[in-house]
């Protein structure tokens, strides 16, 4: 199994038919993803063919799209000035998925799209700013690069995507279930927790290894719930422990402010939980190795 | 970014919190006019600083007349507060103050909506309150769909414990400061102290405000806020080449491809460091794309750093696969021609590694020497910054 996203999950593209949006539409459907649709209300009705000889429909919103085919997930690749729009025209629709791609939205769309999201109860939201996720072999909703490595019995939650692609690498040998950027935004939809939760209750996942950044607590609050409620081994790495106070480290929210957000205060929290923290992410995916192999 | 609180005055009075007069000044004799214009007939004289505690330190003074006024500011200018040089004075009108209270809106990461905290005990430093009476510092969720409307407003100075009457005052002006960080896409509205003067007004004597950077594309007047005098030059070359670049104090320059991935290898460049005694200088995130045009801008950024004698490439071709990296380092090397003066320890893996090694094997150029690993690649930049 994988968690959130499987070979059943029909997904839409909002913003298909921008550049970002076509080729990552063309790298998804390469690996195997079944989309079915795209969105633009000025382009409704039309269709884009790809290769591989898909032919994509184009419809004019995202309730016509899920009318039409079925589709439970939504990319989004639109644009930061467009993107809250196109959240909330998703979340509108009761999309039960909803992956937010797009690096630089004001965090103020973010809490409003977020919020309302809660308010209506339907939709999950992975991102914004982030990779996405890939369940190897089944899916892929975003932009994580497919041949890094196919299926496996470990679960990845990270704020980085780069990191994500590193760890995947490293822990190739094994593989993964499902591999979840949620992004570096400081309003972001799934947490660390949400995706700790879905790996623990994923019976084919055996460990999960969880990257942190400097910035916010959600590390810290992770730790204090794999403490409580994680029977399965976690292995973590964070990022970040140079950083000086005061300076964004290219995500909005890696940003050390007083004494809170360190990344020695994230290692600490983990370490207290029982989590083995790597020093690098060549370490941390040893670590990880080590364990799966005294669960063989 | 955070504003200096004659930005933030401004802003505020921009949305109609009630604010004094106030006149930023760069030079003594401009601190004098700026009393003139003002014309109460006491000021105080403010250092304009980005960091709390400048009271303490000096940098906020008294003057009863104009030439006082340029006195006082004389003293200030060029001061150091807490590592930071002060360029500028705002001369404010003199309060008459009865009380004083606290009050902040932002951004709660863990909850993922918004934040007022406000107490009738304003002045002191919050943290210090939060710490010793937390009973005395109200904390009220506001929902970012709905912000601060008159319920809420009356909610939070409930919380508080204001008097009626007085709360009656104070709610108004919290709606405005909602106004102005929703208006602003701000992510931090703080007024330490807000005071209540002789005659019974609310005011907001200082701000602090932190404007959300990603909002800009709607607030084109913001850039205008942007502090270039106390900008670092390589830092403001960078972002004018539109890369991802933060200053840091080393030898090792650090270039890679994500912004997680980069912290990363800050990191492992330390730790390497820590036996040959250099450190990372700069974190220089070149995104997804790492074309040779970025990839030489990038470079020519960190080899403009004096203290730089090594540079670590390390890249995971994720999106844009090895070969093409390499190819970008190779073209940012022929555009930086003698230009390219420092040792490069290149480290590639992901997609089409086998192909991008190749292309920089065959370069066989004298400063790039190739790691196969994260790890490795550092311990070799570090021996070579170090000058072994």
């Amino acid at each position: 199994m994988s968690i959130f996203l499987d070979e059943n999950s029909k997904v839409i593209v909002q913003g298909m038919t921008g550049s970002e949006g076509m080729k990552h539409s063309q790298r998804m459907l390469d690996s195997g993803t079944q989309i079915v649709g795209g969105v633009n209300p000025r382009k409704a009705g039309q269709s884009v063919a790809f290769e591989g000889g898909h032919e994509v429909p184009v419809f004019g919103s995202v309730a016509e799209a899920m009318e039409a085919t079925g589709a439970n997930v939504s990319v989004v690749f639109v644009p930061p000035k467009f993107a809250k729009d196109a959240a909330l025209e998703a979340i509108d629709a009761a999309i039960p998925l909803l992956v937010v791609i797009t690096e630089g939205i004001p965090v103020k769309d973010s809490a409003e799209f977020f919020n309302y999201a809660q308010g209506k109860g339907t939709t999950r939201i992975i991102g914004p700013n982030c990779p996405g996720l890939i369940s190897p072999g089944k899916s892929n909703a975003g932009i994580t690069p497919a041949n890094i490595t196919g299926a496996g019995k470990l679960g990845l939650v990270s704020k980085s995507g780069t990191l994500t692609y590193q760890m995947m690498y490293e822990l190739a040998d094994i593989g993964f279930t499902t591999a979840i950027g949620i992004g570096g935004d400081p309003v972001i939809g799934t947490t660390h927790i949400d995706a700790l939760e879905a790996f623990e209750n994923d019976p084919d996942t055996v460990g999960v290894v969880m990257i942190g950044e400097i910035g916010g607590d959600a590390e810290e609050r992770a730790a204090a719930y794999i403490k409580d409620n994680m029977s399965k081994p976690v292995v973590g790495y964070v990022a970040g422990f140079t950083a000086p106070e005061g300076k964004t480290m290219g995500h909005a929210g890696a940003i050390v402010s007083g004494s809170a957000g360190t990344a020695q205060a994230k290692k600490e929290a983990l370490e207290a939980a029982g989590v083995k923290v790597g020093k690098t992410p060549t370490e941390t995916a040893d670590l990880m190795r080590e364990i799966v192999k005294g669960l063989a | 970014m955070d504003l200096f609180e004659y930005q933030a005055r401004d802003i505020f009075e921009k949305h109609g919190v009630p604010v004094l007069g106030g006149v930023v000044a760069e030079d003594p004799a401009a601190a004098r006019a700026a009393a003139e214009q003002l014309g109460t007939p006491v000021v105080v004289v403010k250092a304009q600083v980005k960091t709390g505690g400048r009271g303490k330190a000096g940098g906020v003074k008294v003057a009863k007349s104009p030439e006082e006024a340029e006195q006082k500011a004389s003293e200030i200018l060029g001061m150091d507060i807490k590592g930071h040089t002060v360029h500028r004075v705002m001369v404010a009108a003199g309060a008459d103050i009865a009380e004083e209270y606290y009050f902040s809106l932002l951004l709660d990461r863990a909850n993922r909506n918004y934040l007022a905290m406000c107490s009738v005990e304003g002045g002191m430093e919050i943290e210090q309150l939060a710490v010793e009476r937390p009973e005395a510092l109200a904390r009220v969720a506001v929902d970012p769909n709905v912000g601060i409307d008159e319920a809420k407003a009356k909610e939070i100075v409930e919380a508080a414990r204001f008097d009626a009457e007085t709360g009656a005052k104070v709610a108004p002006v919290l709606q405005k400061l909602w106004d102005v960080y929703r208006e602003e896409d701000a992510t931090l509205v703080e007024v330490n102290p807000l005071v209540k003067t002789g005659a019974g007004d609310i005011v907001a004597l200082d701000g602090k405000v932190t404007l959300d950077e990603n909002a800009e594309f709607r607030h084109e007047d913001h850039t205008a806020l942007v502090d270039t005098k106390s900008e670092d030059p390589l830092e403001a070359k960078a972002k004018a080449l539109d890369l991802n670049y933060v200053k840091l104090d080393g030898e090792v320059g650090i270039i890679g491809n994500g912004a997680g991935l980069v912290m990363s290898t800050l990191d492992v460049v330390a730790y390497a460091g820590e036996a040959h005694g250099v450190k990372p200088a700069n974190f220089l995130d070149i995104g997804g794309g790492a074309s040779a045009e970025v990839m030489a801008n990038g470079l020519d950024v960190i080899l403009g750093d004096e203290q730089v004698s090594a540079v670590f490439v390390n890249v995971f071709g994720g999106i844009t696969a090895c070969d093409a990296v390499a190819n970008g380092i190779v073209g940012a090397l022929q555009k930086l021609g003698d230009a390219a003066t420092k040792p490069l320890v290149v480290r590639l893996d992901g997609n089409n590694v086998e192909e991008g090694r190749k292309i920089l094997a065959d370069l066989a150029h004298p400063l790039v020497t190739q790691a196969d690993t994260m790890d490795g690649g550092a311990a070799k930049v570090a021996e070579l910054a170090a000058g072994k």
